[in-house]
C-alpha cells in the first residue's frame, strides 16, 4: 500500500458535504453564565476534528450540543445528510463510565440492549467490539478488576458497537498515564482510519490534539468560542517516531501559540 | 492479615466475652447475690437448658414475626422507593408522612393498633413492619437517585425507556444502599416485635419471647428472664450476621463496600 494512501483517503472525506453544521450557537446556563456564543461549524464526514482549550471553555458543552443532550439557547444543530438517528452517535466519558455491577461484554453490549436488537446478534458485535480494542478474553471481567486504560477501551468499544458515524469523545485519556495514553492515541488513530467514523475530539492537551486530529479547533473563554482553526498535514496513521520528529515540534508550538493567543484574548 | 493475626482478630472477643461472664459469676457467688436478683452465668444457662422447649416455641414465634414484618418491610418500603423515584411529586406528597410514622414512638401507637386490629398476630406484625420500613424506604429512595449522572446521560443519549433506565440502571445503582438499609431493617424489625409484645403481653395473649420475660418477671423466675433476654440477643446478631452475609455476596464482585483491602 502507498504509505500516502491514508492521507489521500483522509483528502477525500473533507470534501463530502459536512456531517454536522452548527450556525450561530449559543447556550446559556441557567444561572445566565454564557457558556458558548456563535459557534459556527462544519464537521466533515470522516475527519477527525479536535476542540482544544482550557477549563470552562465550553468544549464539553460544545460536544453536548452535538449529541443532542442539550440544546442550544439560539443558533441551530442540523445534520445536512440526515441524522443517523441515536445509534448514530457514540459518545466517550472523562471517565469510563461503566456500569460498575456488569462484565465488560455487558457494558458493551448496552447500547444494543437498550436498542431491543436480538440477543445473539449483541454477544456477537459486543465481541467483536471487544476485540476490536484490544480486550479480547476480558469478555467476563468487571470493570474493577480491569486497568484504567482498559477500562477506558471498554468504553470506547461501548461507543463504537453501534457502528455510528459520529464518535465524540470528552477528554477521555485525561485521567490516564502518560504511556498509557500514548498506546491508546495510537489505537484510536488505527480504529479511526479502519472504520472511517468522524472524531470529535475534546481535550486540553496541545500534544495529544496534534497527534490525533487532521483538524484543530482552538477555543476561548467567557463565552465560550472558536478562536482559531489548524490543519494538521501529516500522514495519518502517524509514522513511527512522528512523536520525536521536527515536524510534529513545529506543529505543536504553532498549537501552543494559538492557543496562548486564545487565552490572552 | 497473616492467619495468626485473623485467628487473634477472632480469639480477642471470645476472651474478652470469657473474662466477663467469669468475673460475673465469680462476684454473684462472692457476694452471695440471690438468684431473683442477678443469677450469675451458670444459673442463667441453666434455666436456658432446662424451658428450652418453652422458650425455643416462644423464639420461633417472635422470630416469624420479626422475619414477617422484614418481608413486608422490603416489600412495602422497596415499591414505595420505586413509586418516589418515579415522581419527584408522589416523593413530595408522601414521604413526610413515612417520616412521621418513623419518628413516633411504637410504644404509643402499638396500644391503639392492638385496639383497632382484631387479630393480634397482625396488629404485632404491623408494629414491627412500622418500625422495619424506613431505613428501606429512605435508603432505597437515596440509592435510586444516586445513579452516576454520566451513566444517566448515556441512557438518555441511546434513548432509553424509562423502565430501562430503571431496570437496568437505577436498580442495580440503589443495591448496595438497599442492602445496608435490609441490614438496618432486620434489627429493627426484631426490636418491633419484642416492644409490640410487651404492649399485646399487657393486653393479657401473646406466647412470644417478650411474653416469656413478663411472665418470668411476675414469677420472681429471673434465670429465665436472662435467658429469654440472651436468646433475643442471638437472635438479634444472628439476622445481622445472615444479612450481612447476603450483602456481601451480593456486592462482592463490584461494589468498594464488599472489597478486602489487598496489602
Amino acid at each position: 500500500m502507498s504509505p500516502d494512501l491514508p492521507e489521500m483517503l483522509a483528502a477525500a472525506r473533507m470534501e463530502a458535504p459536512p456531517l454536522v453544521l452548527l450556525q450561530g450557537v449559543a447556550r446559556r446556563f441557567a444561572s445566565g453564565t454564557l457558556a458558548l456564543s456563535g459557534v459556527d461549524l462544519a464537521i466533515g464526514a470522516g475527519e477527525f476534528l479536535s476542540i482544544l482549550g482550557p477549563s470552562g471553555c465550553g468544549k464539553s458543552t460544545l460536544l453536548r450540543l452535538i449529541a443532542g443532550l442539550l440544546d442550544p439557547s439560539a443558533g441551530r444543530v442540523d445534520w445536512p445528510a440526515g441524522h443517523p438517528g441515536r445509534r448514530g452517535i457514540g459518545f466517550v466519558f472523562q471517565d469510563a463510565t461503566l456500569m460498575p455491577w456488569a462484565s465488560a461484554l455487558a457494558n458493551v453490549r448496552l447500547p444494543l440492549r437498550l436498542a431491543r436488537v436480538a440477543r445473539a446478534e449483541q454477544e456477537a458485535r459486543a465481541e467483536a467490539a471487544l476485540a476490536a480494542v484490544g480486550l479480547k478474553g476480558f469478555e467476563r471481567a468487571f470493570p474493577r478488576e480491569l486497568s484504567g486504560g482498559m477500562r477506558m477501551r471498554v468504553s470506547i468499544a461501548r461507543a463504537l458497537v453501534t457502528r455510528p458515524s459520529l464518535l465524540l469523545m470528552d477528554e477521555p485519556f485525561a485521567a490516564l498515564d502518560e504511556l498509557t495514553r500514548h498506546r491508546l492515541n495510537d489505537d484510536l488513530l488505527a480504529l479511526w482510519a479502519e472504520s472511517g467514523v468522524t472524531v470529535v475530539f475534546v481535550t486540553h492537551s496541545v500534544f495529544e490534539s496534534v497527534y490525533l486530529s487532521s483538524r484543530i479547533l482552538v477555543m476561548a473563554a467567557r463565552p465560550g468560542r472558536i478562536a482559531a482553526e489548524l490543519r494538521v498535514e501529516a500522514p495519518a496513521p502517524r509514522p513511527p517516531g512522528f512523536r520525536t520528529s521536527a515536524a510534529y515540534a513545529a506543529l505543536c508550538r504553532d498549537t501552543s501559540e494559538a492557543l496562548e493567543r486564545a487565552m490572552a484574548a | 492479615m497473616t492467619a495468626a493475626q485473623r485467628l487473634l482478630a477472632l480469639a480477642l472477643p471470645a476472651v474478652t466475652g470469657l473474662v466477663v461472664l467469669g468475673g460475673w459469676e465469680g462476684l454473684v457467688r462472692y457476694l452471695d447475690v440471690p438468684p431473683y436478683v442477678l443469677p450469675g452465668p451458670v444459673a442463667i444457662a441453666a434455666a436456658l437448658a432446662e424451658d428450652w422447649g418453652l422458650l425455643w416455641s416462644s423464639l420461633l414465634v417472635t422470630l416469624r414475626i420479626a422475619l414477617l414484618a422484614l418481608l413486608a418491610a422490603v416489600s412495602v418500603g422497596g415499591l414505595l422507593a420505586v413509586l418516589f423515584a418515579q415522581s419527584r411529586w408522589v416523593e413530595r406528597a408522601l414521604f413526610p408522612y413515612a417520616v412521621v410514622l418513623q419518628v413516633t414512638p411504637i410504644v404509643a401507637i402499638a396500644p391503639l393498633i392492638l385496639i383497632w386490629v382484631d387479630d393480634v398476630t397482625l396488629s404485632l406484625l404491623i408494629c414491627a413492619w412500622i418500625v422495619a420500613f424506613f431505613p428501606i424506604l429512605s435508603n432505597t429512595v437515596l440509592g435510586l437517585n444516586s445513579a452516576d449522572r454520566n451513566l444517566v446521560e448515556l441512557f438518555r443519549l441511546y434513548g432509553a425507556t424509562r423502565w430501562q433506565a430503571l431496570w437496568l440502571l437505577r436498580l442495580p445503582s440503589a443495591l448496595p444502599f438497599f442492602l445496608a438499609g435490609l441490614r438496618v431493617a432486620g434489627g429493627l424489625a426484631l426490636i418491633g416485635a419484642v416492644v409490640a409484645e410487651f404492649v399485646a403481653g399487657a393486653g393479657g395473649t401473646g406466647s412470644g419471647l417478650a411474653f416469656r420475660i413478663l411472665e418470668a418477671g411476675y414469677q420472681l423466675k429471673i434465670p429465665r428472664m436472662f435467658a429469654a433476654l440472651a436468646l433475643i440477643s442471638a437472635c438479634g446478631i444472628a439476622i445481622f450476621a445472615v444479612l450481612g452475609l447476603v450483602q456481601h455476596l451480593a456486592l462482592r464482585r463490584w461494589h468498594e463496600s464488599a472489597l478486602r483491602p489487598e496489602g
